[in-house]
Order: structure tokens, then C-alpha cells, then sequence
């Protein structure tokens, strides 16, 4: 067989297919909707798992340490650490809050005013304030920062907390197992839609099938146009899942981008990426295309013709 | 071209549908395969369309032996083979041009090729110009000869038919089947089981006589029935 008759076998039965499942519009629409839904649950929770993760990149500027000097030392000395600190990889910005400065913000912000005015001197110490890189705020990397300021021995105490870090990480981490086990899950269910489907059509179209293969049809013949309503169910399933998750994402972006505002961020929701589609539409093509091949091959062998 | 010897074949339910049949037809032979129903014609046609094996015995088909082809072969085997039945088994929901086109579809036949042929075809059976037609809309005899069509379209060596004038009016019998001589008459070997001695009679072939599942005797002068009627 030429390669040009193998390609118009080929174009034919997807041409057929497409017919066929244009001809029962209804059913098929039905089919795709629940492939769709099956794909899109998945698809959308890792979207939000990335977001969340983008986002707390935004919250990397939010961790950030307050490394008090010992109050005998000079504010020189304080501006010669920050400098050498701010050598530091893994630092992004280290600002030195003078005592005086920190006492001036306290009484404007503190509402202690007039009982600051009691003390004869200044009880603050001077301040750095650090910011880690944002690339370098994983909870090992700001616990290392925090152990170099503690080695100082100007450095009297260092302040920081890193246990949210740590949690928000962790739920980051479930999440993403969640993500694995509802793909899984979902996956094995849109092999069942589709094999089921693919069940029906077979013994819809028995008659068909035994007459194809009495004047010599080959079993891969018989199987073809199958594969392909399979591979079309998987294809038509994912942009289903990918118009769902775009039309989700247009009804979270303006109250995530308030969120994010209130958390003084410019965080903007994230669609998918080209790497969430290249997923989806692999998958769903791949698990489209099995979940009919293993019904047909139960079920097309069985199909015999008699006279 | 069709051999059997002392052949066999008993079905799952226990019924014993032929009993040491052998018969040999030649290439380009036209024979007619009678009996009454239950004597063991369709069984005879299954086994060389390789719709059932045989149980016993050997049969052997434009040269190969049936019993032993691998089900990887069948459809190969099948596309040497035109099968014609008395309910014609024509596809309700695809015009007569698909219908007949099926088989040489099946085979990988380029799409020109295709359309040349089925024309071809449909015109030996006088039907050129209901391509695009559905087969409910013709009639029963029109019906019949778009099976034959799809049965000849790929030009096979070998033309079965179960029956094939089983639900026509004589006239329409006779028509049915002087359309198998033809056939007959380029070449093609043709083998048709069927209970119509006014047609066995008419064309004056070769007759195999089944009776019980067994060759009860070749040519008309073997059918005392028949004889005694002239």
C-alpha cells in the first residue's frame, strides 16, 4: 500500500468519525462535557496550586528578619555590617533603622508617645532590617541567614519567623499530591466514558462491522475509525476543560487581584501555561485514544460475521 | 478451484451439518449447490467464505486450505472471495456507491480506481446512476443486485451465493441469475446454493445434490425428482 492510499485510509476514517459524531450531536456533546469536567478538575487544581506558589513568591519580599545590634554599639559599626551583609548572596536589601529612627517611628506609631517622653535615653538598639532574595527564601535558606547575624558578636538578637513559611509550604505540598491522585482518578474516569462510549458504538454499529469484515476487512481496519472518535472525545474533552478553565480564571481575576492588593501586592492571576495545555490536550488525546482502543479490542474480536 | 474431501463439520450444539462431503469444482465453473433446507447448503458456502471451519476433512479454497489459514490471513482470504446473501446484508444507512465501494475501500484501493469500478460494477448489474440512492429506496430486486455489485466490484475469482433469488419473483430469479452466468462466462467461478429447480433447470449447469449433509449426486440426471418432472 502506497503511503498516500495508507494517508486517505487514514483521513477517511477520521473524516467518518467526525461525521459521525457531528450526525449525534446531542450524545456527543454530553460525552464531552463530562470528559471536559474530568479534565478540567485536575488542570484547575493545579492552577491554583501554581498561582498559590507564584504568589508566595510575591510573599518572599514578606519574610524578612530584624537583626537588633547590642546596644553599645556605634551606629558606624551598624552601617559597616550592612554593607557587609548586603555582599551576601541570598540577600536582597539590608536597611539600617538608626535607634533614633526607631524611636521616632515607635512613638508615631505606637500611641506611647507621651511615656516615651518620660525616658531620659533612647532604650532601642539600632536595627538591621533584612530582606532575603526572593529565589533564597525557602525556610533552610532564611534559617542560614538568620545562624550568619546570630555569629556576629555585635548582634544581640535576631527576629524572624519562618514557621508559616514552613506550613504554607507544606499545604503547597498536599495540594500537589492532590493534584496527582485527582488526575489519576479523574484520567482512569475519562477511560471509562470513553470506552463505555466507544462499547455502545460498537454494538450500535454490529451489523457494519460484520459486513466490513466479511468482504475482507482487516481487524485494524474495523478498529481505525474507533481510535479516532476515541482521539476526537479526547481532543474535543480538552478544549472543553481548557474554555473552562479560562472562563474560571476570568471570573477569579478581579477579586484575587483585590486580594492581592490588600496584601499590598500586584498579584495578577495566572492562566494556564503552554506547558498546563501541552497536558491537557496530550492527555486527553492519549487517555481519549486508549480508553478506545482497549474497548474495541475487547469488543471488536467478538464481532464475527455469519451467514 | 473449491475442494472438498470427505469433509465434516459438526456444530457446538451437536448437530451434525455435513457428513464426508467431497466435491471439486473447477476454475470458471458455474454450479449449483440444491437440497432442501437443513441439507447442508449454507453450512457447505460458510466453510468456503471461512465463516466456520470443518471439523473433519479439508477444505481447500483458490488453493489454500482453510483449516490451517491463521486468523491474520481470513481477511486477505476474503477479499479473493465475492459473497452474495439471500438478505444481501447491505449497509441501510450508506448510499449504493458506498455499499458497493466497500470492499475495494477494505482492500486500499486509491480513491479514482474506486469510482471507476463501482461504475463499472453497478453497470453490469444495470444500476448505473442510482449511486447516490439509499437501499431502502430501491426494490428488492434492485436490492439483490447491489449485493452483487459489492460482490464483484473487486473483480475476486470466486462468487458464492447463499440463496441470492430467495425473495424474488421468477422473472426477477431468472434475471438474478443469468447475471451469475455471465460471470461464469468470463472466468469467474460461481457457486450458488439454491432450492429453485426451475432455475437449475433453465440454466443447465452442473448441480451438487445435498441431502441430510451428504452429496447425494452430481448433475440433474442424478436428481430422480427432477428427472420424473421433465
Amino acid at each position: 500500500m502506497s503511503p498516500a492510499i495508507f494517508g486517505t485510509r487514514h483521513l477517511q476514517a477520521l473524516l467518518g468519525s467526525l461525521g459521525r459524531l457531528q450526525r449525534n450531536a446531542l450524545a456527543t456533546a454530553l460525552t464531552l462535557l463530562v470528559i471536559g469536567l474530568a479534565l478540567a478538575l485536575p488542570a484547575a487544581l493545579g492552577l491554583f496550586v501554581t498561582n498559590a506558589q507564584s504568589a508566595t513568591g510575591g510573599f518572599g519580599h514578606a519574610i524578612d528578619m530584624s537583626v537588633y545590634l547590642k546596644a553599645d554599639v556605634p551606629l558606624a559599626k551598624a552601617q559597616q555590617l550592612a554593607a557587609a551583609a548586603r555582599q551576601r548572596a541570598g540577600v536582597a536589601q539590608v536597611t539600617v533603622i538608626p535607634a533614633d529612627e526607631g524611636l521616632e517611628e515607635f512613638r508615631k506609631y505606637s500611641g506611647f508617645g507621651a511615656a516615651l517622653d518620660a525616658l531620659k535615653s533612647n532604650p532601642l538598639p539600632d536595627v538591621l532590617h533584612v530582606v532575603p532574595r526572593r529565589g533564597a527564601s525557602s525556610a533552610a535558606d532564611v534559617e542560614s541567614l538568620r545562624r550568619y547575624f546570630t555569629a556576629w558578636p555585635e548582634v544581640d538578637v535576631v527576629q524572624l519567623d519562618t514557621e508559616w513559611v514552613l506550613r504554607f509550604n507544606a499545604i503547597l505540598a498536599v495540594l500537589r499530591r492532590l493534584v496527582l491522585i485527582a488526575a489519576a482518578l479523574l484520567g482512569a474516569g475519562v477511560l471509562a466514558v470513553v470506552g463505555n462510549t466507544i462499547r455502545l458504538e460498537i454494538l450500535n454499529r454490529r451489523a457494519e462491522i460484520e459486513v466490513t469484515k466479511l468482504v475482507g476487512g482487516s481487524n485494524a481496519f474495523v478498529r481505525r475509525p474507533f481510535l479516532y472518535t476515541g482521539l476526537l472525545y479526547g481532543l474535543g474533552g480538552a478544549v472543553l476543560a481548557w474554555a473552562i478553565l479560562e472562563a474560571a480564571v476570568l471570573v477569579l481575576d478581579q477579586p484575587v487581584a483585590t486580594l492581592a492588593q490588600l496584601y499590598g501586592s500586584s498579584y495578577a492571576l495566572q492562566g494556564p501555561t503552554g506547558q498546563v495545555l501541552a497536558a491537557l490536550f496530550g492527555g486527553g488525546m492519549v487517555l481519549g485514544w486508549l480508553g478506545a482502543w482497549i474497548s474495541a479490542h475487547r469488543h471488536l474480536r467478538s464481532i464475527e460475521p455469519r451467514a | 478451484m473449491i475442494l472438498f474431501e470427505r469433509v465434516s463439520k459438526r456444530y457446538p450444539n451437536g448437530r451434525e451439518a455435513l457428513t464426508n462431503v467431497s466435491f471439486r469444482i473447477e476454475s470458471g465453473e458455474m454450479v449449483f449447490l440444491t437440497g432442501r433446507s437443513g441439507a447442508g447448503k449454507s453450512t457447505v458456502l460458510k466453510l468456503v467464505a471461512l465463516l466456520e471451519r470443518p471439523t473433519r476433512g479439508t477444505v481447500t479454497v483458490n488453493d489454500k486450505n482453510t483449516g490451517r489459514l491463521k486468523a491474520g490471513h481470513i481477511p486477505a482470504f476474503r477479499r479473493q472471495l465475492g459473497v452474495v446473501f439471500q438478505d444481501h446484508k447491505l449497509l441501510a444507512d450508506r448510499p449504493v456507491f458506498d455499499n458497493v465501494a466497500l470492499p475495494l475501500v477494505v482492500a486500499g484501493t486509491a480513491l479514482k480506481e474506486i469510482d471507476k469500478r463501482v461504475r463499472a460494477a453497478l453497470d453490469q448489474v444495470g444500476l448505473l446512476g442510482k449511486e447516490r440512492i439509499l437501499p431502502a429506496e430501491l426494490s428488492v430486486g434492485e436490492q439483490q443486485r447491489v449485493g452483487i455489485a459489492r460482490a464483484v466490484v473487486s473483480k475476486p475469482p470466486l462468487i458464492i451465493a447463499d440463496e441470492p433469488t430467495g425473495n424474488l419473483d421468477p422473472e426477477l430469479s431468472l434475471e438474478v441469475m443469468r447475471l451469475f452466468r455471465r460471470f461464469s462466462d468470463v472466468g469467474v467461478t460461481v457457486l450458488v446454493a439454491t432450492h429453485d429447480q426451475h432455475i437449475v433447470r433453465e440454466l443447465a449447469k452442473r448441480e451438487i445434490v445435498l441431502a441430510s449433509g451428504e452429496v447425494q449426486g452430481e448433475g440433474p440426471d442424478a436428481m430422480p425428482h427432477v428427472v420424473a418432472r421433465r
